[in-house]
């Protein structure tokens, strides 16, 4: 592809992602400061945000610990069954945060409130910090340990002063994701009736009917991720100083004896695996077994899967289309366009899917009627949410065909055209397909958005589970969940097993 | 034949002029080295001549077509000039025969072209391996026979040796040399590093600051090299200020022929191979003499800075095949001829020192 047409698409695809955040900018300046300081300078607020960050703070915190000391203990030392442990620990991916909600609701009593919801989305989010981390440690060049080792360092001694350091890019992106993801997290904190920005601002639209409030309360919660998503950016740049030195074969990492330590690290993983998959598959498998509990409802979970499938496909294409003139010029063209067009595309990041759904609601509402109750909308909505995720795909992907093979394959006399059809797509293929696999992913899970903007009457398994969760049909809700899960697990199985998390294998 | 001609290239980028002015012409069948610091545009002048990159003025023609100029813009894939760039740039996803194979048609994949030159490269046997399991060297000599393939009309080398260690780097240009005059190839072989250009090439373009400097065979650019930049550049020398006088040069170390035979004050390029030391036991009146400073112990030579009694610093190379004075040794010290001068005065001013871009070991040619 020529530059001119790859930055004209970009642009493009930019603009598509930017849509809503500038439609909330519009919306929130129309409405003016009196307005807005009539709705934020309250009490209610600040008892929002407190509880919105301190939930942010625990639940990463929790995160760091579970998935740096489980990512340790999997890839470098000699604990049992590591491999069977790395993908438990990659698992709870497929797991979103309301169905391991619902589960415990409906296995516990009063299983609600502040400390039950950092206990749920810290077993749903581990993995975020448990698969970069396993990654790194995967990564990281024995032979600066041998080095250490060599100069009479002992093996913990050198994990902390020379692997520990190399880590501390993956954690940090990982405890970002995790904080990011906890401020955006909207079914868990609602099953579990904990009041944070999400939840407020959901119920400020759904039940107060108060459009220019909920609007208001999200340009909040836009500040904080914004302010989380520029130290994440500080450290990617810190992260560039890690590089391995030259290229050919590696050696495997030695693994450090536990000793006696080994079985009760077997155990605490065990715990873990056991709270974030055991307790939502016992209890979902036990409500399966009481029965489906309606006629015809066999129908409607097949039809609700149906759609959760079409929607969250349409979502990845679209998604994918937009990422691919972009992550491209950003692997291919440095300079300050590319980056530009490259941070303007994560900044959507920023914002939670309760805030994107809010604004396209509006969007449709207001500008674009004719898409307003149709399944394009919300694919718009997947598209604006999860772009970042496919450019760092994309970008990532792009990193494998270097310019120099396109130069060469053109001065053998191939066409432009032939050259991205023979070297460029099969080198591309392999990471836009893992990106699409996330971004599918991500939308199989996707639940305030699609509340949002669902057209009326088409249900997803997603949405199905929400509502039979609300009026505490526990027993309706189950098949849904389990579907979802089935149907999460194997995208996110396939991611696991690329990061190079999951051992040696298909790593090269 | 000419196989390839430049005319008056020139190319900015922004406001930083790269090419200025440049002319070349490529024999057919010739290996032609364009020799040059890095960032002296010959990179990017390979890759105007292989139709990567636009130029803004001047013209190129391969064989007798013209490929780059006014209103002509012949795209990368019509102009059958292969490229071999410097890191191999093998196709990840391809075996050795399809790498190898990429620029032929079906039915020239299945004449033994691909065979034939893995045989040409020594690399017979090895159609079935991935580029992975292929050695640094190994996959440069795939990436020569992948550009050999298809008979281009001109094979470009960047830089192909550089990424390679020492030893391997020696024995891998003689092969490709080797088979690039058994295909009757004709290449330019970028580079920076001079040993390299002077022993593989049979002409040399020497490139600084966008602009070609001098343009010869490598015995010509060594031995009178166009100004003293050149001259560092492409071997170790000794500069001395002296007069001409009846064709020979007299400098502190004494008289020599000189090439050209304008009289006057001049500077005078040594070669440390024209510098002989002898040792001596007590300096007498009319000698020139000087004491031993060091030695580059090179193993077949040895290069020997002398230092002369009124300060000046020279440095001999001789043979290992006898006695070597030692440190503080008095030595004598005398000239051989012919030698290249220059007027005494100002010299264009060294874009660049070229020292850090010369190698240990250099020179020897």
């Amino acid at each position: 592809m020529s530059r001119p047409v790859l930055t004209a698409a970009a642009g493009i695809a930019v603009v598509v992602a930017l849509l809503p955040l500038g439609y909330l900018l519009i919306r929130v300046t129309e409405a003016g400061l009196d307005r807005a300081a009539a709705e934020l300078l309250t009490a209610r607020v600040g008892r929002l945000a407190a509880t919105s960050l301190a939930l942010a703070a625990v639940v990463t915190l929790a995160c760091t610990v579970l998935g740096v000391g489980s990512a340790f203990l999997v890839t470098r030392t000699d604990l049992p069954a590591a491999r069977l442990f790395a993908v438990l620990a990659a698992l709870p991916l497929a797991v979103p945060t309301y169905i391991a909600a619902f589960a415990w609701v409906s296995a516990v009593d009063d299983f609600t409130g502040f400390w039950p919801s950092a206990l749920v989305l810290t077993l749903c989010s581990y993995p975020y910090v448990f698969l970069p981390v396993a990654a790194a440690l995967h990564r990281a060049d024995p032979a600066q340990e041998d080095v250490a080792r060599s100069l009479g360092h002992h093996p913990w001694r050198t994990f902390r002063g020379v692997t520990l350091p190399q880590l501390r890019p993956a954690i940090a992106g990982g405890a970002l994701l995790v904080a990011l993801y906890v401020l955006s997290d909207f079914g868990a904190v609602a099953l579990l009736r904990t009041d944070t920005f999400t939840r407020a601002v959901f119920t400020a639209f759904d039940l107060g009917f108060d459009l220019t409030g909920a609007l208001l309360l999200s340009t909040v919660l836009v500040a904080l991720t914004t302010v989380l998503l520029i130290g994440e950016s500080l450290t990617r740049r810190r992260g560039a100083r890690y590089a391995r030195l030259g290229a050919g074969a590696r050696r495997p990492h030695v693994r450090i004896p536990l000793g006696g330590r080994r079985w009760p690290a077997a155990l605490m993983l065990m715990v873990a695996a056991a709270l974030a998959l055991g307790v939502p598959a016992l209890n979902l498998s036990r409500r399966l077994a009481a029965g489906v509990s309606r006629p015809g409802s066999l129908t409607e979970i097949a039809t609700a899967a149906g759609n959760s499938l079409t929607v969250s496909a349409a979502g990845a294409v679209l998604t994918m289309l937009l990422a691919l003139p972009i992550g491209l010029l950003v692997a291919r063209a440095s300079g300050p366009l590319a980056a530009v067009v490259e941070r303007l595309s994560y900044l959507t990041h920023a914002l939670p899917g309760v805030v994107i759904g809010l604004s396209l609601v509006f969007f449709g509402v207001h500008v674009a009627y004719p898409l307003y109750q149709t399944r394009w909308l919300l694919t718009l909505a997947y598209a604006a949410l999860f772009l970042p995720l496919a450019v760092a795909a994309v970008s990532a992907a792009a990193a494998q065909a270097p310019p120099a093979l396109d130069d060469v394959a053109r001065s053998l006399g191939r066409r432009p055209l032939r050259v991205f059809i023979t070297i460029t797509a099969p080198l591309l293929t392999p990471g836009i397909a893992a990106g699409a696999a996330l971004v599918f992913l991500t939308c199989m899970k996707e639940l305030p958005a699609t509340l949002l903007l669902r057209p009326t009457g088409m249900d997803t398994l997603a949405t199905e589970l929400w509502g039979h969760t609300g009026v505490a049909a526990y027993a309706a809700a189950a098949p849904y969940a389990a579907l979802l899960v089935l149907l999460s697990a194997v995208p996110a199985w396939f991611l696991a097993a690329r990061s190079g998390a999951l051992g040696p294998e298909g790593n090269r | 034949m000419t196989a390839l001609t430049v005319t008056a290239a020139c190319k900015t980028y922004g406001a930083v002029p790269v090419l200025t002015d440049v002319g070349l012409s490529v024999a057919a069948g010739s290996l032609t080295a364009v020799l040059g610091p890095s960032g002296c545009g010959k990179t990017t002048l390979l890759r105007c001549v292989a139709g990567l990159e636009r130029l803004d003025a001047g013209q190129i023609r391969v064989a007798d077509s013209v490929v780059e100029g006014p209103g002509t813009h012949v795209p990368a894939h019509r102009r059958r000039v292969a490229l071999v760039p410097q890191e191999g740039a093998l196709f990840p996803h391809l075996s050795v025969a399809d790498n190898v194979g990429y620029g032929l048609d079906r039915a020239q994949r299945r004449s033994g072209r691909i065979e034939e030159v893995l045989v040409l490269v020594g690399l017979e046997g090895y159609q079935r391996r991935m580029p992975h399991q292929l050695s640094g060297g190994q996959q440069q000599r795939v990436a020569l026979a992948r550009a050999l393939a298809p008979r281009p009309r001109l094979v470009l080398l960047d830089e192909p040796f550089s990424a390679l260690d020492a030893g391997l780097r020696a024995s891998l240009r003689q092969d490709v040399r080797q088979a690039l005059r058994r295909d009757g190839a004709t290449a330019v072989l970028v580079t920076h590093d001079q040993a390299e250009a002077l022993s593989l090439a049979d002409h040399v373009v020497v490139m600084r600051a966008g602009r070609v400097v001098q343009d010869g065979p490598p015995t010509e650019v060594y031995a009178t090299p166009t100004d003293h930049w050149v001259a560092r550049f492409v071997g170790d020398a000794v500069l001395l200020t002296g007069v001409v006088r009846a064709g020979h040069a007299h400098t502190a170390i004494g008289a020599a022929p000189v090439h050209a035979d304008a009289d006057g004050e001049v500077t005078v390029l040594l070669r440390p191979e024209q510098v002989r030391i002898t040792p001596i036991g007590t300096p007498t009146a009319g000698q020139v003499t000087g004491r031993v400073l060091r030695h580059d112990f090179h193993g077949h030579d040895t290069l020997t800075v002398v230092r002369l009694a009124d300060g000046t610093e020279v440095q001999s190379r001789r043979l290992n095949d006898g006695p070597v004075p030692a440190t503080g040794d008095a030595v004598q010290v005398s000239v051989r001829g012919p030698v290249r001068t220059w007027p005494a005065g100002p010299q264009p001013r060294d874009a660049g020192d070229p020292a850090p871009s010369r190698r240990a070991g250099a020179g020897h040619a």
